[in-house]
């Protein structure tokens, strides 16, 4: 008989790492994976022989310090490693280069625009007060407004208080701010259009949101909002690509007695008198078990492998209407040389970063509005990163790997479905564009590998691709996300839970959502709490 | 117009390394290390420390001292000097060490490179030629001489430093176990490598007379140019040392020379480096004094914390009660650990205190407002951070 105590379906990074706090407090955990691999979007694998790719997520700002810490992931074997310098590339010879050096940064912003010199300090700090208060509430879970349970009403009350430490006028700022859009927030501060373009990006990323369109400044936040090391904003790479994140979580699991198995696809959770009491797996085996959680989007969850039948109603509805749109794709290419940029001086500590792809905040909106039609741009965005300039683990000495984030990508195309021809013609003109600032960059080009929304979902799962497990709109965040009435993990058939990126606090390879579905777990199995407090609270 | 510099007295030495390291030094953020100008980083601390976790990095020892001592007396001599026995250390080894005054308290500490039967090299951070000339009193065959500026020296410390060694075409010198020496021929002189360094991670000195330093410069820097080569500073070394539990001068111990207080400086013991102190040897300096000490037990003992929160408890002191009324020690040094993601310290604490509860009070400032916080300290018997690749021979390529 296959027992456990917990079965957690995914080995996403949130599914370990509900798996391992769940076996710290001396549960019988299990991970079942359908591939036969582990890590979900946060993965690496030699697709070409000698290079390691970051297959999906690239990069990482929001992996909570407190959980790295708390389960020993440095000794499990990850170093994530701060990177420096964006280049964004504007139109023809137009460069904006961010230094790591605040000085220098300041000449750079100053060479476009004086006014707008300045204003990225009021920028950044208006950011900074926005994202903090943001950061305290990432790994506390987030009260039900319409319960009058004395801890959803502390925790109501811990919130207005952190709310009202802004003082009156950023409150009406603040309250403006989760609604507009990116472009028109950034209008506030900024006159010139490469500066504009370049901030505005983070807004769009991973979304089906237009710079112009109503909730993308919130996006914006949620991808500055991330630190490395207490750096607000910077971002870093795992040491060995993103796998090295969830192995590492993996091997927290294991060291605590949990237990990962992989080809083991759950094709549907067992539910009696109401009750999930386990799954049943696509090759017919069953385990029982005290609890399910499970790792996928909350659209996968309830349509894929529940039975309607035992699920309340209206749930169904809610979960096919869960706004999950596919609007990324993904190119990782390897090459035999380090691209050189036009425009970009030969400074390592610059060319190594990043590479933001993208013309003006015109061609970001035109972008997305081809993706509404069901076609990419001929002119997309692409946010760029070469890890192997930092990381000697993930590509041969000299030769290099790049990794190019698609912004925007349809999940289905006006003229039919995806087929490996048009995939083919979606990744030719990612390098296109590439090669307008890079002249000879095709010529580097050692082996693509190019993801669409399509290969996204058939590999990993998520639904339409969509990189957060759903959109990152208010009338999904917080104790909305994924469903209002259900921000607290539990799902709505009893013993049922979930843990990853679909709820609070959404996208991103933060660890958060396992953790805090964790603590909720262990407080309803009446087990002492193996979860930590952020170790932010004296921001 | 004058020709002659009226400055030229308070000007600071340049190392051999100083051309090129003038050149990356993109910040000209310089400080002094024994006369000698020195980078406190050449583009950002952090950057630095993590191109020595990360890929490898360069540091250039030059202005440490270092010290020939020769002749048929000069392992009785140093045996007479530091703690350790010298007369362990095989030819071609490298041994750390530490030498004190009559009372037992640190002069300073250092690397005795046993390069011969009769030849050793001594390194240490601060000059120590008069201490030599009295521990060399009585013995008849010794000759000790300064190599300072004879001798340039540069560290190559991070995971790929072996596989940009065997690039260099030092072959064989993944055979190098820690604290090896090898010795090999850099256009037909002699390049001593030893398998050492302060950051606690896999790592290499390279030792060449100075006017070769440059072509050694250029030919390294080019054999790591596709694994990720670039100069640290004094900011990244004090970050990866104190990741490996290291000392410094100034900071965990104040030479005993230079203390003026009553035991204001350290003994061994105290610095938890009791297992530098061999008693089965013939005498040597603070001999009986250390005897004692063993006796009666360190007053102080050097602890390695892992702090609560991710404030940084410089100059905080340690206490044994969350109330802050009894306080048992100080915090040496302090910083929130990049790679282990550990809010670490090192801290001198009251040796009946050590083992009982421990509390940090520290201070620190936001927005040119004051706070401070009394956090838990949890003891650390390992070094923060020990990865397999700084013991393993033959070391991985990355």
């Amino acid at each position: 008989m296959n027992a456990y105590d917990a079965i957690v379906i995914g080995a996403g990074h949130n599914g370990l790492t509900n798996a391992a706090y769940l076996a710290k407090a001396g549960l019988k955990v299990i991970v079942l994976e359908k591939n036969d691999y582990i890590g979900g979007a946060a993965v690496s694998r030699e697709v070409h022989e000698g290079w390691i790719y970051s297959n999906c997520s690239y990069v990482c700002s929001m992996m909570r310090q407190a959980i790295h810490r708390d389960l020993d992931l440095s000794r499990h074997g990850l170093l994530l490693v701060p990177y420096l310098g964006t280049v964004n590339f504007g139109q023809g010879e137009e460069r904006l280069l961010s230094y790591h050096d605040e000085e220098a940064a300041y000449l750079e912003l100053k060479r476009h625009s004086p006014h707008d010199a300045d204003a990225m300090h009021r920028f950044q700090a208006d950011l900074s007060r926005y994202a903090q208060l943001i950061r305290k509430t990432l790994m506390r879970t987030p009260p039900d407004p319409a319960s009058f349970r004395p801890r959803d009403l502390m925790e109501l009350l811990h919130l207005a208080k952190q709310f009202w430490s802004l003082g009156e006028r950023e409150i009406y700022e603040y309250i403006r701010f989760f609604t507009m859009s990116a472009a028109e927030y950034l209008e506030d501060y900024f006159e010139n259009d490469l500066i504009k373009a370049a901030m505005a990006t983070p807004g769009i990323i991973g979304t089906a949101l237009g710079v112009y369109s109503p909730g993308s400044a919130y996006v914006l936040l949620h991808h500055v909002m991330g630190d490395v090391d207490g750096a607000i904003g910077a971002w870093g790479l795992a040491r060995g690509g993103m796998g090295a994140i969830s192995n590492a979580i993996a091997g927290a699991v294991t060291e605590h007695g949990g237990e990962i198995r992989i080809c083991a696809g759950v094709e549907r959770v067992l539910v009696e008198n109401r009750r999930a009491v386990g799954v049943a797996l696509e090759n017919g085996d069953e385990f029982r078990s005290r609890i399910v959680v499970s790792n996928l989007d909350a659209r996968r969850t309830f349509t894929r492998i529940m039975d309607r039948r035992d699920l309340p109603e209206g749930i169904y509805e809610k979960a096919r209407n869960f706004k999950i749109r596919g609007s990324s794709g993904k190119v990782n290419i390897a090459l035999s040389g380090l691209p050189k940029f036009t425009g970009v001086p030969d400074n390592p500590h610059l060319n190594r970063g990043g590479q933001a792809f993208i013309g003006t905040l015109e061609t970001l909106e035109r972008a997305y509005d081809c993706w509404k039609r069901g076609r990419w741009s001929g002119d997309p965005f692409v946010e760029s990163v070469i890890p192997s300039a930092w990381d000697p683990t993930v590509a041969p000495p000299g030769k290099h790997w790049m990794s190019n984030f698609v912004q925007y990508c349809p999940p289905q195309l006006v003229e039919g479905p995806w087929t490996p021809k048009r995939r083919e013609q979606f990744g030719q003109t990612v390098i296109d564009k590439i090669e307008r600032y890079s002249p000879g960059f095709k010529d580097l080009i050692v082996h693509m590998e190019v993801r669409t929304p399509h290969e996204i979902e058939q590999e990993i799962g998520l639904t339409e691709g969509n990189i957060f497990q759903g959109e990152l709109t208010l009338d999904q965040l917080f104790f909305n996300r994924p469903f209002p009435g259900y921000g607290q993990y539990r799902m709505p058939v009893k013993n049922l839970y979930m843990c990853g990126s679909s709820t609070h606090p959404g996208g991103g390879v933060s660890a958060v959502c396992g953790a805090n579905a964790a603590r909720e777990i262990l407080k309803d199995l009446r087990c002492p709490n193996s979860v930590p407090e952020d170790d932010f609270h004296d921001e | 117009m004058n020709a002659i510099d009226p400055y030229a007295g308070e000007r600071l030495k340049t190392s051999p390394f100083h051309p090129r390291q003038r050149a990356l030094n993109v910040r000209d953020a310089w400080t002094s290390w024994n006369g000698y100008q020195f980078a406190l980083h050449y583009y950002d601390a952090e950057y630095e420390y993590f191109c020595i976790r990360n890929a490898c990095a360069t540091y250039d020892i030059s202005p440490m001292q270092k010290y020939e001592i020769r002749g048929r007396d000069a392992e009785a001599m140093l045996n007479r000097m530091v703690t350790r026995d010298v007369a362990k250390i095989k030819p071609n080894r490298v041994a750390y060490c530490v030498w004190c005054t009559d009372a037992g308290r640190v002069i300073d500490d250092g690397t005795i490179f046993k390069l011969a039967g009769d030849r050793f090299m001594l390194t240490c951070g601060s000059p120590c030629a008069a201490w030599l000339e009295k521990s060399a009193f009585g013995f008849a065959e010794v000759q000790v001489t300064d190599l300072s500026d004879a001798l340039a020296a540069l560290s190559l410390q991070g995971p790929t430093s072996g596989a940009v060694l065997k690039k260099l075409g030092l072959n064989g010198v993944e055979n190098a176990k820690p604290f090896d020496i090898q010795h090999f021929s850099f256009h037909c002189h002699e390049l001593r490598v030893s398998r050492t360094g302060f950051t606690g991670d896999l790592g290499y000195e390279l030792w060449i007379q100075p006017d070769l330093a440059l072509e050694l410069w250029d030919e390294l820097y080019a054999a790591g140019e596709h694994h990720g080569i670039h100069p640290y500073g004094e900011a990244a070394t004090n970050m990866a040392r104190l990741e490996a539990g290291f000392i410094m001068p100034g900071m965990e111990f104040n030479e005993a020379l230079k203390t003026v207080r009553f035991e204001h400086d350290q003994t061994p013991f105290e610095l938890n480096l009791g297992w530098l102190v061999d008693f089965s040897k013939p005498h040597f300096s603070g001999r009986r004094a250390l005897l004692a000490e063993q006796e009666r037990g360190p007053r102080y003992t050097l602890t390695k914390l892992d702090i609560e929160g991710n404030r940084p408890a410089e100059d905080a002191r340690i206490y044994a009660n969350k109330r802050c009324t009894k306080e048992v020690g100080y915090v040496t040094s302090a910083m929130w650990s990049p790679a282990v993601k550990a809010n670490i310290a090192l801290a001198m604490i009251e040796t009946e205190h050590a083992q009982g509860e421990l509390w940090a009070e520290i201070h620190y400032e936001k927005e040119l407002r004051q706070y401070s916080r009394v956090v838990r300290c949890q003891r650390k018997d390992q070094p923060f951070w020990a990865p397999a690749r700084a013991k393993a021979t033959p070391p991985p390529d990355c």
